[in-house]
């Protein structure tokens, strides 16, 4: 309880503001405070389901299958926002209530603090003794023996370097020292420490910075775009829209400001164990921007490239099996490296080729899966290992239309069968043949060739700006500052009093100089067992006490 | 010996050593209730046989602030001062305190032999033990214990003594018979200096909720067992629930070893300190997460289950922070929500890395 009362400015606030508008004030607080712990306990059940169910976001094909086999229920998940939960209504509902609570909560308490800091502190209690903790050591002079304790507990040091007085009110300790009359008659000498100022600043510093991390969040959305480019070795990208695979921004992100660097991907480096695990992928690649000179470089998984317009990781790698594919006339229809998306752990890849650009005659397509280390495992052929050791590409070839007229944009990956047959042999059976890399094969019914030349491997790179990192970064370091600062920032209260002149003198010393008591008391939460001890070392330094401390 | 093997016996070792200690925190427990029960009923007699004695115990315990268990150890241990003969010079050994150090050497027996299986672990595998289940909880059974251990170095916790070791013997020997696997090397994606930050800070603030909730719980049956039995009434499921919490409560109230649990204040402390600490870190922890994803994935956040439930965790421990100082909540309420908040924090090691599809998914 007595936490609760040192902790809460409704209390502390108290006697500025009148029975009434006090009333007000705690019930304000306290309804808010209710409210604020009920939309944490929904931001927090409201997660749930977005772990559990697949995401549109994260993934869209699972995200789909699960409408297309649940039924009524899938489309009423889906309608209900539960397959893109972090996008629903309902929580974004959740959170901008919760902050609006938390703005609402953190405004009135940032005045009342700033006024606090203002007002000066209560004097000490004319009465030590009551208190729990308190301690008393003779001094032959009242006011130096205050002066010192007063300068010991305003001086706050950062390697060294004093903090200025107006920080240390916020960060250590404030101090009062009032001469006063005692009630005896007499004077006295009165200081008065507070450190309480510490933990509230944490605790406003910690949720401000939350709602910054929010609103860098909001705003780096707004800002930021995302692409990821596919580069085969040897070859390279250059930083437009146009040459990305797929690309998105925000609303406010300019197109036009994407720097026209060219990024070249020499080799690609990909090491794995001998069971398959992968241990390294490294892309060496050269970079240049327009103007200036080019540079090589290399990028890993966990070691991005940092460029003027933003960041390029390393997202992704496979073959891109170099093909040329010569038609019924003998021309050469297509040759390219073309990257097959891996679909397993051994980098058993499929892929795809489209040759629309045929002499004369229908158009080809082929589906091809490449298969790196192909042993036979009960009379099918499987890969045991991601590295080249025995490739194999098995192919298919399609004759007719592939619909790239249509205007619809395709996917590379994906042949489009509705306006295409596929190839026969002799015998009518569906044309399949596996082929070793240098090996060139006929097609059937004389549409031509098929050879494939060599396999190269391609990175998948992502690139990404977003301006509001440093920013986050910035707040995200504040909320855990201010986090420790509130849950840990001491709460001590500390008197010194001391009488003055003829009152205070309660005995006399060898050579004859006047003895006074000065009197000590502190007060801090139960747990806190540092607030004592500390008030001995002040008054320790304050009389130029030495203490035997004893540990029995 | 391989680093392997040694790694494998050491745990086994320690796992061991954790059983042990288990039993002796017990039995700790239950003679310091013992000496306390007997103390309260003894009380005069003491005073009128040694006066003198007893006066120097008194002394010394309030000379030196301590628990109110090992004031009663203290009171108690006076009392076999009086019953011995007093010939020896050696300090006077209670039941409780032999107990106290069998339970301390076993423990820190076994911290060491842990250490040097985590330290083998880790030559074994040439990277940080902390790329499967069973790398992280043979390290978060090591943090739990070296939580306790800290914090009981400091101020007497020793009733939590037995519920932590148990915990710590229960996971390592889980982790040694069935998330055992080889170590191997480190994927890419794991190869950068976040894993040694963010995942050793998480499995140290994991080590301190341990603690804390070990203490929640005794809050939570300090509270049922003075509120005494309930009437069975109401529905099906409610008569049954009702009726559960009668046998816990009978169990708690006829347990002599209860006496030498603290109040559910005290606890109630206890647990908010070592939660308020193991919050900082968790934040870091999720901070450190972000910023390796960000390195790692190209994006801060994206709601990935293992982010996900990371972020449930924080949220709910965040509002038993926000339930203590909500009138009407601090106390039972605050503490069912840490419950909770536990409760996600151990889905988090166990249900989301098997069962959910995900990023992370190479953790398990
Ligand atoms: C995004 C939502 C929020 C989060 C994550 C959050 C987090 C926290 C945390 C971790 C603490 C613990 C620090 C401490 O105990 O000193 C805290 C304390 C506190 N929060 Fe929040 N908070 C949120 C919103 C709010 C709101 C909406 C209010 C306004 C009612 C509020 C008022 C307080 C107060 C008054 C304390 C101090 C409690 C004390 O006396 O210790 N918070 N908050």
């Amino acid at each position: 309880m007595a936490r609760m009362k040192l902790d809460n400015y409704a209390v502390a606030d108290a006697p500025r503001l009148g029975l009434r508008g006090w009333a007000r004030w705690i019930w304000r607080q306290i309804t808010s405070m209710r409210v604020a712990l009920i939309l944490l306990l929904l931001l927090a059940l409201a997660s749930i389901p977005g772990s559990i169910l697949p995401q549109y976001p994260s993934n869209a094909t699972a995200a789909n299958e699960f409408v297309a086999s649940y039924g009524w229920w899938g489309r009423a998940l889906d309608a209900m926002g539960f397959l893109d939960v972090f996008g629903s209504a309902w929580f974004t509902a959740i959170y901008i209530l919760l902050f609006a609570s938390l703005i609402g909560c953190i405004l009135p308490r940032i005045g009342v603090y700033w006024r606090n800091l203002r007002t000066p502190l209560s004097p000490a209690p004319s009465r030590l003794d009551r208190y729990e903790d308190k301690d008393e050591a003779e001094t032959d002079d009242a006011r130096l023996a205050l002066d010192t304790a007063a300068a010991g507990l305003r001086d706050q040091r950062v390697l060294g370097i004093a903090i200025p007085s107006r920080i240390v009110a916020i960060t250590g300790w404030r101090v009062r020292v009032d001469e006063r009359d005692t009630r005896d008659g007499g004077r006295e000498l009165a200081l008065s420490a507070s450190n309480e100022s510490l933990r509230e600043a944490g605790n406003l510093l910690f949720h401000l910075s939350l709602v910054g991390i929010l609103a860098s969040m909001a705003v780096g959305g707004l800002l930021t775009y995302r692409g990821q480019a596919i580069i085969v070795e040897g070859g390279s990208f250059t930083n437009a829209v146009v040459d990305y695979d797929s690309f998105s921004s925000g609303n406010l992100f300019d197109e036009d400001e994407l720097d026209p660097f060219t990024l070249t991907l020499d080799e690609l480096d990909a090491t794995f164990a001998d069971d398959g695990m992968p241990e390294d992928f490294t892309a060496h690649v050269t970079f240049q921007e327009p103007g200036d000179d080019a540079f090589s470089t290399t990028i890993q998984v966990n070691r991005p490239l940092q460029v003027d317009g933003g960041k390029i990781y390393l997202q992704g790698n496979g073959y891109a099996p170099d093909i040329t594919v010569t038609d019924s006339d003998g021309n050469v229809a297509f040759s390219d490296a073309v990257p097959f998306l891996p679909q397993d752990g051994v980098y058993t890849s499929t892929g795809v080729v489209k040759v629309p650009d045929v002499t004369s005659g229908d158009q080809l397509g082929f589906v091809a899966t490449l298969l790196p280390s192909a042993t036979e495992s009960d009379g099918e052929l499987v890969s045991v290992h991601p590295d080249l050791l025995n490739p194999v590409l098995i192919v298919r070839g399609y004759t007719g239309d592939l619909g790239l007229d249509t205007g619809v944009p395709q996917n590379v990956y994906v042949l489009d069968e509705s306006q295409l047959s596929p190839m026969r042999d002799e015998d009518d059976a569906v044309w399949t043949v596996a082929l070793s890399p240098g090996e060139s094969v006929e097609l059937p019914d004389g549409l031509g060739t098929f050879t494939w030349n060599d396999t190269s491997r391609y990175a998948a790179f992502d690139l990404r700006t977003d301006p509001t990192l440093p920013w986050l970064l910035a707040f995200a370091i504040g909320a855990l500052v201010g986090l420790a600062g509130s849950l840990f920032a001491p709460r001590r209260r500390l008197w010194l009093v001391a009488p003055l002149a003829s009152e205070g003198v309660e005995g006399v010393t060898d050579d004859g100089t006047p003895v006074t008591v000065v009197r000590a008391a502190t007060m801090a939460p139960a747990h806190d067992a540092g607030a004592a001890e500390q008030m001995r070392r002040v008054l320790d330094a304050a009389t130029g006490r030495s203490r035997r401390v004893e540990k029995e | 010996m391989s680093p392997q093997l040694l790694s494998i016996v050491t745990l086994w070792a320690a796992a061991a050593l954790y059983a042990v200690a288990m039993v002796a925190w017990s039995i700790r427990l239950s003679r310091v209730a013992d000496e306390r029960v007997r103390a309260r009923a003894g009380d005069d007699a003491v005073v009128a046989e040694a006066p003198a004695r007893e006066k120097v115990s008194v002394a010394a315990g309030a000379a030196a602030p301590v628990d109110d268990a090992a004031v009663a150890a203290m009171a108690s241990g006076a009392t076999s001062f009086v019953v011995d003969d007093g010939e020896d010079d050696a300090p006077p050994r209670s039941a409780a305190d032999r107990a106290l150090g069998a339970a301390r050497a076993a423990m820190y027996l076994g911290i060491v032999l842990h250490a040097v299986g985590l330290t083998a672990r880790f030559f074994e595998a040439d990277h940080v033990p902390w790329s499967n289940m069973y790398g992280y909880t043979i390290t978060g059974s090591f943090t739990a214990v070296a939580v306790f251990a800290f914090v009981q170095s400091r101020r007497d916790i020793s009733y939590l003594g037995a519920a932590v070791t148990g915990f710590s013997t229960l996971t390592l020997g889980l982790a040694m018979t069935v998330l055992y696997s080889a170590a191997d090397g480190l994927r890419p994606a794991l190869q950068s200096f976040w894993l040694v930050i963010h995942v050793s800070i998480a499995i140290i603030s994991t080590g301190v909720f341990v603690v804390a909730f070990a203490a929640t719980v005794l809050q939570l049956l300090q509270y049922e067992r003075a509120d005494g039995e309930r009437e069975v009434t109401g529905g099906a499921l409610k008569r049954v629930g009702t009726k559960a919490r009668n046998v816990v409560v009978r169990a708690a109230q006829r347990a002599r070893w209860f006496e030498a649990v603290p109040s559910a204040q005290k606890l109630e402390t206890v647990a908010f300190r070592l939660n308020a600490v193991g919050f900082v870190l968790w934040t870091f922890t999720v901070m450190a997460g972000a910023i390796w994803a960000e390195h790692a994935w190209g994006r801060y956040w994206g709601w990935d289950p293992k982010e996900i439930w990371s972020f449930v965790i924080w949220v709910l421990y965040a509002a038993y922070l926000h339930a203590r100082t909500t009138s009407g909540w601090l106390g039972r309420r605050s503490a069912w929500i840490s419950v909770w908040a536990f409760a996600a924090l151990i889905a988090n090691f166990t249900i989301v890395n098997l069962f959910f599809q995900g990023l992370h998914t190479y953790a398990s």
